[in-house]
């Protein structure tokens, strides 16, 4: 068995002898309520095994019953990847033994997908334009979970004992599936990436799932193959699985590209199998190795009659897709007048569904961008979080700009009032109101504040005199600590060089 | 014998429902009669005498209460074959492999006689996962047919057919694969239906094939069947295969039907059922049940039904294929028997239960499943025999342009004696040759008395076919049957069963 020592070519060789081939199979759990076959809710990480009925746990005399939402929601998955929609088809077993499948057969889908023959462009970093196309995307339902304990790798073998959690089982997946991705070159690691990225985006935008990789509600199943450089037929693929963010499914097809390179340029042959990628080491290791090749004796699953779309509705569902993620970042960036540049920071924040759900709350593009980008932005990186998980919202942020632009707070104060809508103390309006951060905009206390700081530090006060305009810095300073920072700095300045006149 | 078990289903109906006998009087009869005759029948696994009487009691208070019965069967017994899930007993399908499984839901059959207030006396036996046609594949040994207790009552569901012809129950339940309730109510003198496929919930009917498998009422009266019949017919949305049309009208049809008038009705002979491999008793008694059809005006026309012939070799591909598949859950992960044998793997374990659970039919057919379901044989035997299917509808088609029920034996030859096919699957497998075409294609076809056979007095069935949806034709034309046949022969042939007296 190979381990994490396999030999590697350097990739500018690689590329220089051979043409890499990807196929990328996407599983999307859907957010429905409820799973594909059952009532069972779906809500993840709930106590093991207490989302499950006879029908998802597979127990005898139990029958399925399709979930609509869950066919709509292919149906328009498969409606924004330019696919047909067939007007019928039909579920199949997909038959093999194991602990975590409670039937011991998945329901699927096999020669009768839903939606067939999609392409999907993607925009690569330099803005160059790559089209995959889409083999397929169908329904099926997930496995449950096994957790092995007691061996030393936490897979089955030499693990003391098993726990299985069902909860997952029957939730709702849907399969995209690609035709094999050629004409790369170099770039290969990057398509892989950008596909899987624009793909999330689109699904997002569809409402249909979460799209959390790190749960597993986006998983990513990399097919890799090496061709040498002039032949015309395909090689020998690996399926790499465990995929779980986008930097690894680039450093995975990445990795996988130097690993066969370096099998085949020793003479070897690249051996069909599945691989998973280790996120600690960036290598691929091989799965289990089967004595024989895996039989899944598919036919028509006999307890569900065949899907029939209805045109109409197909039509109806069509028209109702909201803006393509691309397309609405050509619009965003003319209508905001973005560079390039400033386009692409925001998309790789992931700040782009924020900032337009916050201009949509009323404020103006600018400033909108200014906080996402900036004081958010830096607070995520903080956190160590995405962009979208900080606690404040779009709307949260639009209701501080608007307090800015009333001039009931200053920038100094608004970010108080952005670090407590954070901290969990209300919202900015409830923010103000407890900490007492509201605008002081009565001049005739600011005088006082004023007159006592100049009272206070007489050396600036004939520095300024002397014409050093600067020095009042320190003066205005004093006035905004005693202030609680709550005063105009601008409206402090200028009472400053009065009175300093005076 | 209390003249009480002997009664049928309507007839207690009555009596409870007027207040002259209590369903727990009733339940107590049969209750006593199963102690006094199973231990030689072996029609129950398990039953349920606390359970049934206080189902009873409840009737009974309702309705001293001055309710309204909850169904028109409300405190009848009834028996239920043990491959529809029941929370209150096991469900073994007749294997080892559930043994003590007690499942955690009520199937919507049982849900439903629940609900119409029927008594559950108890779980009867069958071959293991309704595959066989002697009930001597279960793995509790086999039931025993009333008429001749060395003799098998058929199957799948002999201990349902059995527990009706030696007075245990008035009413049973059964499944209908390839004639799990046609045959065995054919070798036992009573009468069983297969609705339409979908006209009943298969919710909580453990699966034999998902495509052929259908639930149906078995009694001794066409008329208990049909009053049977309509507590469980309906959609229910938990069965997607499940028919969401009105229930036919059987109740009325078969009292329309008992007037015994069928002028203007057509009756087509299925040509390809008759002739070699066909007892003699059997054809005589067949070849009467025409007279008689023909004497109540009904008028007989041959129909040829060639793709018939392809139906059990077509079938045996099929019905495997699924079976090999509804079956792999039993892998002792979850529940059931579970066979550990210091086995160091989970797939170990899966293997030496199912090697120690399945019996030999069961594994017979996983086996013939999973190589016809094999890629690169996929097409040469599971599409070709869905292709066959498709001719055989066809041909259902074509015929009932010509007539409006189709007539045959229901099966071959009498009931035969214990242990002589067990070791001989294809003889086995013969026994279904007429009843497979309606699970093929869906259509509807039940098994109704039509007398005994000359040479050996066993009783014989005659099968009445008719389109899907078209069971108020059918249930008609064996009512008129049933009527004229008993006015010939002097009474049901149910009364002719040989006493079964214990000893007091
Ligand atoms: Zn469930």
């Amino acid at each position: 068995m190979t381990t994490a020592t396999d030999a590697l070519m350097p990739y500018d060789e690689v590329l220089e002898r051979f043409d890499p081939v990807l196929g990328l199979e996407v599983h999307v759990e859907l957010g429905t309520a409820t799973k594909m076959f059952c009532g069972c809710p779906t809500a993840f990480g709930a106590p093991p095994n207490t989302q499950v009925c006879p029908t998802c746990l597979g127990l005898p005399g139990s029958l399925p019953v399709v979930n609509g939402v869950a066919v709509e929601s292919a149906v328009r998955i498969g409606l924004a990847l330019n696919c047909t929609i067939v007007d019928w088809c039909r579920f199949a077993r997909k038959n093999y033994f194991y602990p975590d499948i409670p039937k011991n057969f998945q329901i699927s889908q096999y020669d009768e997908p839903i939606a067939v023959d999609g392409r999907f462009d993607i925009e690569l970093e330099d803005g160059a334009t790559f089209r995959v196309r889409i083999e397929r995307a169908h329904m099926e339902e997930d496995t449950g979970k096994s957790l092995h304990v007691g061996g030393s790798t936490g897979r089955i073998h030499g693990a003391e004992y098993s726990l299985l959690d069902y909860n997952r089982a029957g939730v709702p997946l849907i399969e995209i599936v690609t035709k094999p991705i050629t004409g790369t070159g170099a770039r290969a690691p990057e398509v892989a990436r950008v596909y899987v990225a624009a793909l999330r985006d689109v699904l997002r935008g569809l409402g249909v799932s979460d799209v959390r990789m790190d749960q597993g509600s986006l998983r990513c199943d990399a097919n890799v193959s090496l061709m040498p450089k002039g032949a015309t037929e395909f090689g020998t693929r690996t399926e790499t699985k465990n995929v779980n963010s986008l930097r690894s499914v680039e450093r995975a097809v990445r990795h996988e590209m130097q690993r066969q390179a370096a099998v085949l340029a020793a003479g070897g042959t690249v051996v069909q199998e599945t691989r998973h990628f280790d996120e600690n080491t960036g290598f691929t290791r091989p799965g289990r190795v089967k004595e024989t090749a895996e039989d899944y004796r598919y036919f028509p699953e006999p307890d569900l009659v065949p899907v029939a779309p209805d045109t109409e509705w197909v039509i109806g569902l069509r028209k109702a897709l909201p803006e393509p993620p691309a397309e609405r970042r050509r619009r965003v960036q003319t209508d905001w007048d973005l560079s390039d540049l400033e386009l692409r920071d925001m998309v790789n924040a992931g700040a782009l569904d924020l900032i337009t759900a916050t201009v949509d709350a009323g404020a103006p593009a600018a400033q909108a961008r200014s906080w996402w980008m900036s004081y958010l932005s830096q607070e995520a990186n903080t956190r160590g979080i995405e962009l979208a998980e900080l606690p404040i919202t779009p709307v949260e942020v639009a209701r501080v700009v608007a307090l800015v632009a009333e001039g009931g707070l200053t920038n100094n104060l608004a970010r108080q009032v952005v670090d407590g809508v954070l901290a969990g103390e209300g919202t900015p309006d409830e923010v103000v109101e407890s900490r007492g951060l509201a605008v002081v905009s009565d001049d005739s206390s600011l005088v006082a504040a004023v007159d006592e700081a100049l009272a206070a530090q007489p050396d600036v006060v004939e520095k300024v005199r002397g014409g050093k305009v600067a020095a009042a810095g320190a003066i205005v300073g004093a006035v905004m600590k005693a202030t609680g920072g709550k005063a105009d700095a601008k409206r402090v300045r200028e009472l400053v060089l009065e009175r300093c006149a005076q | 014998m209390n003249e009480l078990v002997r009664s049928t289903a309507s007839e207690l109906a009555a009596l409870i429902h007027s207040g002259e006998v209590s369903s727990a009087e009733v339940t107590r009869m049969h209750l006593e009669r199963i102690a006094a005759v199973d231990p030689e029948i072996h029609a129950f696994l398990h039953v349920a005498g606390d359970a049934a009487l206080s189902t009873a009691a409840e009737v009974d208070a309702a309705l001293a209460a001055g309710e309204q019965p909850r169904s028109p069967l409300a405190g009848v017994p009834l028996a239920l074959k043990d491959v529809f899930t029941t929370v209150d007993m096991p469900t073994t399908c007749g294997s080892k492999i559930l043994d003590g499984w007690q499942p955690p839901y009520d199937a919507t059959v049982t849900a439903r006689l629940r609900a119409a207030g029927v008594v559950i006396l108890g779980k009867t036996n069958m071959d293991e996962f309704a595959m066989g046609s002697s009930t001597e594949h279960s793995a509790f040994g086999p039931t025993r047919n009333p008429w001749d207790t060395r003799r098998v009552p058929g199957g799948s569901g002999g201990g349902s057919a059995a527990s009706l012809a030696a007075f245990e129950a008035p009413l049973a339940m059964g499944t209908d694969t390839g004639g799990s309730i046609r045959q065995p109510a054919a070798l036992t003198g009573t009468v069983g239906v297969k609705p339409t496929y979908g006209g009943v919930s298969r919710y909580g009917l453990v699966a034999c094939a998902s495509s052929l498998d259908q639930a149906g009422p078995c009694a001794r009266t066409v008329l208990d069947a049909a009053l049977l019949h309509e507590v469980l017919a309906g959609h229910d949305p938990l069965d997607s295969t499940s028919i969401d049309e009105p229930v036919p009208a059987v109740v009325d049809a078969v009292r329309r039907g008992a007037q015994g008038d069928l002028r203007g009705l057509r009756v087509g002979m299925v040509k390809e059922f008759a002739g070699d491999g066909y007892q003699p008793g059997v054809q005589g008694a067949y070849r009467a049940a025409l007279d008689q059809l023909s004497a109540l005006g009904a008028e007989l026309v041959e129909v040829s039904c060639p793709h018939f012939d392809y139906a059990l070799a077509a079938y045996y591909l099929i019905l495997p294929s699924e079976v090999s598949s509804n079956l792999a859950r039993f892998d002792g992960m979850r529940y059931g028997l579970r066979v550990d044998n210091g086995a160091a793997t989970a797939e170990e374990v899966m293997a030496a239960t199912r090697e120690a659970g399945f019996g030999a039919e069961a594994k017979r057919r996983i086996m013939l499943g999973t190589y016809a379901l094999s890629s690169g044989y996929y097409e040469a035997y599971y599409g070709q025999a869905q292709k066959v299917r498709t001719l055989i509808s066809r041909d259902f088609t074509a015929a009932f342009t010509k007539a409006d029920v189709l007539v045959s034996p229901t099966a071959p030859t009498t009931a035969f004696p214990i242990g002589e096919k067990v070791d001989d699957p294809l003889a086995m497998y013969l026994n279904d040759l007429c009843t497979i075409p309606a699970n093929m294609a869906g259509n509807t076809a039940m098994s109704v008395p039509a007398g005994l056979a000359e040479e050996d007095g066993l009783p014989v069935g005659l099968q009445i076919m008719a389109p899907a949806l078209g069971e108020a034709v059918m249930y008609r034309v064996a009512a008129a049957f049933e009527a004229a046949r008993d006015a010939a022969e002097g009474g049901p042939l149910f009364r002719r069963v040989p006493g079964l007296e214990v000893p007091a």
